[in-house]
């Protein structure tokens, strides 16, 4: 097996790939300390000094203005010097164009890149071939991971319902094409919480989905009794192109989340969406917008989360 | 190139499973062939002699699939690298699928890459023709006169004949010249964009998977049809349990099907993909455990008759990729015996076996003279130390293609000697 | 090798009360530096019967050694009323050696805003500085070897003690 490029030798964390792969110590420190970014949002000069002179790319192959704005604010938050570059997939289809884009900047004294590519593991890939003075932050990769949004969740979670270990939690929606639903199974299972249930038709679920340490429903109304937790993903709206499922319409009536549906959860649940959401095809508006949804926290929380993931992968490791 | 000797193979073990031999004897070439064994011919006087004491000398081994890339892709290698590190891997005939650029649907390209391989003498190489014209699926080759000009089987390489009507015929026509066809089974839609074995690995690493039933679907259907036209048919590269079941339960029924494997499907599985090991993206894709131990099992108990390399060079660029961007393939020739070699040092399959399902077994499918020792026989041989440890350096291969997942892998067992057509073409020393 | 110090600490605090009490009628907001000093700046706000509660800072975030020595993992999260603007502050610490600690907390202070004043009170004001910064109000000066180290335990029963750095 590769070894874990995410902490150095000593165990410090060096790049941020995967919730797979991390220790629990590690997603609790990063909770901790993103607690303690967020009292800075509210004061006259949001800045903090810590990332002074240092250079963060936000590479996105794949775009996501949400995703690469908070990263952007949660690095000049930091008093970090950001780039934001969107280089055209086309002209980097093949990995040696990908690698050279990323030597390139590596050469312009680059410290942190923060990396969303539409392949798996192109995030790790870069990993394996950056010099050891430079660190990726995966902004999600494919269908693999995404690492800072399931943290951002755990970190929502934590806000709004206390400690994991009682909580049952249900995503909903496309698990399959979905690289949040993986880190956030990951990120949950690994915090200890009491259940994590998926709610899909099977056609939306990927193999053996099971054994990531999750209880399958494909009725939504099952799935979501009693939860104190409902996450639900976007839908593409090119999957019924592909057969995954027959209609928008047949979907939302099965598998839309509705203040009907809701009532079979918990009274006092939570709604998570990791955006932008598709109103009234996962998702009613009377949901988004409604007392349980936490859905504008989380962008908020977002900041915050990767502050916290910046500055302890950027800072040095001799804290004894 | 080397003289054609007289050339004493004095003290090893001989295994030749064609002729039912293992003993330790003395073997005698001349003139390009196998003159005796045991006692030397009379007037016999060796102009070499090879010391081949705590040795094993075998039939060159015979490789199902290897691209050569050339013609078309000769950045990735050249038959003249390939062929170097064939003899370096104690492989005399290699037969190249007939996706080349061009393709081989052309009596001219068959004769063309024989004829350029044998000006290199380092290996025999032995084209598969085009099953249909350009590898399209849509209309037959020309099989007869490719046959005639040095085909010994065909196929459609990669690309999957989804039509089944032009299956069929490609079969009756196949049929009525006792050619061989050779089937890779996968159905395009359910593999799709697939790049690993679906199940829970590629769930975890969020790659699209290409489940078992790609490829036993298109066994079945493919079954059907070898039962309806009586087609002389092997199943290449199987990667499933439940092929081995389906080719072993149609023999049962009397069919005429063979099926090899690659020797990286009987020591890998979709766990070595670890996180995103583009050197083990392959086609068709490393299964489970369950998988590999009954391929295994099944090369032990001669259910699937022969082990190949399915010898696939890369330049450096091709791995350095998103997974579901680098090109499949390992470059395996020189790791196929000392691969082959573990398994009998695992126990999972003696030496003899391991042997025939490497030479004698894939020679008898083809219907070529090779594989065999027994006198008159051409001198393709394979001498081999069993005993000798070491670690392998991708860097050293001959191959041009250093894309091996087999990378620091221990070994045991080192060619020390290849022999084609009474020349030395390969030597350690 | 840890020596305690001969002195009481509730001494050194009654000769910094007595100090401070003129600087009462400026109405001073009281900051300590965690975690010394915030001790510190606690026991002194009550004696000096301040009625605002005293706010406190963890400097983590404005160190200059952070890409050297990282997140300090146990950092807390500081305390500051809503408007620190125009306002007369006490600075309290434990020891002044450096100054670096007492440079990143006037960093972390201007972020909360711009205040008229600024003074400093530390416990025990040692050699050793390495930035022109000096203590308002100090309890004890001493000199020691670079490799010494003062060390403020509590916060029940506080004493001072001296150790080796290198320990």
């Amino acid at each position: 097996m590769s070894r874990n490029l995410q902490y150095t030798d000593s165990g410090k964390l060096h790049h941020f790939l995967s919730i797979e792969g991390l220790r629990k110590e590690t997603l609790e420190q990063i909770l901790i300390t993103a607690d303690k970014f967020t009292q800075f949002g509210q004061r006259d000069i949001k800045k903090l000094p810590l990332l002074r002179g240092f250079t963060v790319v936000n590479l996105f192959f794949e775009n996501s203005s949400r995703t690469r704005t908070t990263f952007e604010i949660a690095a000049k938050r930091l008093s970090a010097d950001v780039i934001n570059l969107n280089p055209t997939t086309s002209s980097t289809s093949k990995g040696e164009t990908l690698l050279d884009t990323v030597n390139i900047l590596e050469a312009m004294h680059t410290d942190l890149f923060v990396l969303r590519h539409a392949k798996s593991g192109v995030a790790e890939l870069i990993a394996q071939h950056v010099p050891d003075h430079v660190h990726i932050i995966n902004a999600g990769d494919g269908q693999h991971a995404h690492p800072t949004q399931a943290m951002l969740d755990m970190f929502t979670i934590r806000q709004y319902k206390g400690p994991f270990h009682e909580l049952r939690v249900a995503i909903v929606g496309d698990i399959l094409h979905s690289r949040v639903a993986r880190s956030q199974i990951h990120a949950l299972n690994s915090l200890g919480v009491h259940e994590i249930r998926v709610i899909a038709p099977n056609s939306l679920l990927p193999a053996q989905v099971e054994r990531l340490g999750v209880h399958v429903y494909s009725d939504l109304q099952q799935g979501l009794d009693g939860v104190d937790v409902v996450m639900m993903l976007r839908l593409q709206k090119e999957r019924m192109s592909k057969a995954y499922i027959p209609s928008e319409q047949e979907y939302f009536n099965l598998y839309g989340l509705t203040s009907e549906s809701l009532a079979a959860a918990a009274d006092d649940a939570i709604v998570m969406h990791p955006g932008p959401i598709n109103r009234g095809l996962e998702i009613s508006s009377e949901v988004a917008d409604g007392p349980h949804s936490v859905i504008l926290p989380q962008v908020t929380n977002g900041i915050a989360v990767r502050m916290a993931v910046m500055a302890m992968i950027l800072g040095g490791d001799n804290n004894g | 190139m080397a003289e054609q000797m007289n050339i004493h193979i004095r003290g090893g073990r001989i295994i030749d499973p064609a002729n039912r031999v293992d003993s330790i004897e003395d073997l005698f070439v001349s003139q390009g062939k196998i003159v005796a064994s045991g006692k030397a011919p009379a007037g016999f006087t060796a102009d070499k002699t090879i010391e081949a004491e705590n040795q094993i000398v075998c039939p060159g081994l015979v490789d199902l699939s290897v691209r050569m890339r050339e013609p078309g892709q000769e950045y990735k290698a050249t038959l003249k690298s390939e062929s170097a590190a064939a003899a370096a891997g104690g492989i005399t005939t290699c037969c190249c699928p007939p996706d080349t650029s061009p393709i081989i649907d052309t009596p001219a390209m068959a004769s063309m890459l024989t004829q350029r391989a044998a000006e290199i003498g380092l290996t025999q190489l032995l084209p598969i023709g085009a099953l249909t014209t350009g590898l399209e699926g849509e209309t037959l080759s020309d099989m007869f006169a490719l046959h005639q000009a040095g085909c010994v089987a065909f196929c459609n390489a990669e690309r999957p004949i989804t039509n089944t009507i032009i299956m069929r015929r490609a079969m009756e026509y196949a049929a009525s010249f006792d050619l061989l066809v050779m089937l890779r089974a996968n159905d395009p839609w359910l593999s799709d964009e697939g790049c690993m074995h679906e199940g829970e690995i590629s769930t975890r690493l969020g790659l699209a998977g290409i489940p078992e039933a790609a490829e036993t679907i298109i066994i079945a259907r493919d079954l059907a049809l070898i039962e309806q036209t009586g087609v002389r048919a092997h199943f290449a590269r199987i990667s499933s349990a439940r092929s081995v079941d389906l080719i072993v339960q149609a023999r049962e029924r009397g069919l005429n099907v063979s099926a090899d494997v690659a020797i990286h499907h009987l020591h890998l599985t979709d766990y070595d993909i670890g996180k995103f090991n583009t050197f083990c993206r392959v086609t068709p894709p490393l299964r489970t455990e369950r998988d590999k131990d009954r391929l295994r099992e099944a090369v032990a108990s001669g259910q699937i008759q022969a082990i190949c390399s399915d010898h696939q060079p890369h330049e450096k660029d091709a791995k350095l990729a998103a997974f579901s961007d680098a090109e499949p393939g390992i470059s395996g020739l020189e790791t196929l015996l000392p691969l082959g070699l573990k398994l009998v040092d695992e126990g999972v399959l003696d030496i003899n076996t391991l042997i025939a399902s490497l030479s004698s077994s894939p020679a008898r499918l083809l219907g070529i003279e090779a594989g065999s020792l027994g006198t008159g026989n051409r001198a393709d041989i394979c001498i081999f130390d069993p005993d000798v440890e070491w670690l392998l350096d991708n860097t050293k291969l001959l191959s041009k293609g250093h894309n091996t997942p087999f990378k620091h892998w221990p070994l045991k067992g080192r060619v020390t000697s290849t022999l084609h057509a009474g020349k030395i073409v390969y030597s350690d020393s | 090798m840890t020596k305690k110090i001969d002195v009481e600490v509730p001494t050194l605090l009654d000769k910094l009360v007595t100090d401070l009490t003129p600087l009462l009628s400026s109405n001073p907001l009281i900051i300590g530096i965690h975690t010394g000093g915030s001790w510190l700046a606690e026991i002194l706000h009550q004696r000096l019967a301040i009625s605002e509660p005293c706010g406190s800072l963890d400097i983590s975030f404005y160190r200059d050694d952070f890409s050297r020595i990282g997140l300090n993992p146990k950092v807390k999260a500081s305390h500051l009323p809503e408007d620190i603007s125009d306002r007369h502050i006490l600075l309290v610490d434990d020891v002044l050696q450096t100054g670096r600690t007492i440079r990143a907390a006037m960093n972390e202070i201007f972020d909360y805003g711009r205040p008229a004043s600024i003074h400093l009170c530390v416990l025990v004001e040692r050699n050793g500085r390495e930035l022109p910064i000096q203590a308002d109000y100090c309890g004890m000066k001493v000199n020691l070897s670079p490799d010494q180290q003062v060390k403020l335990s509590g916060p029940d029963n506080m004493s001072l003690s001296i150790g080796d750095n290198k320990s």
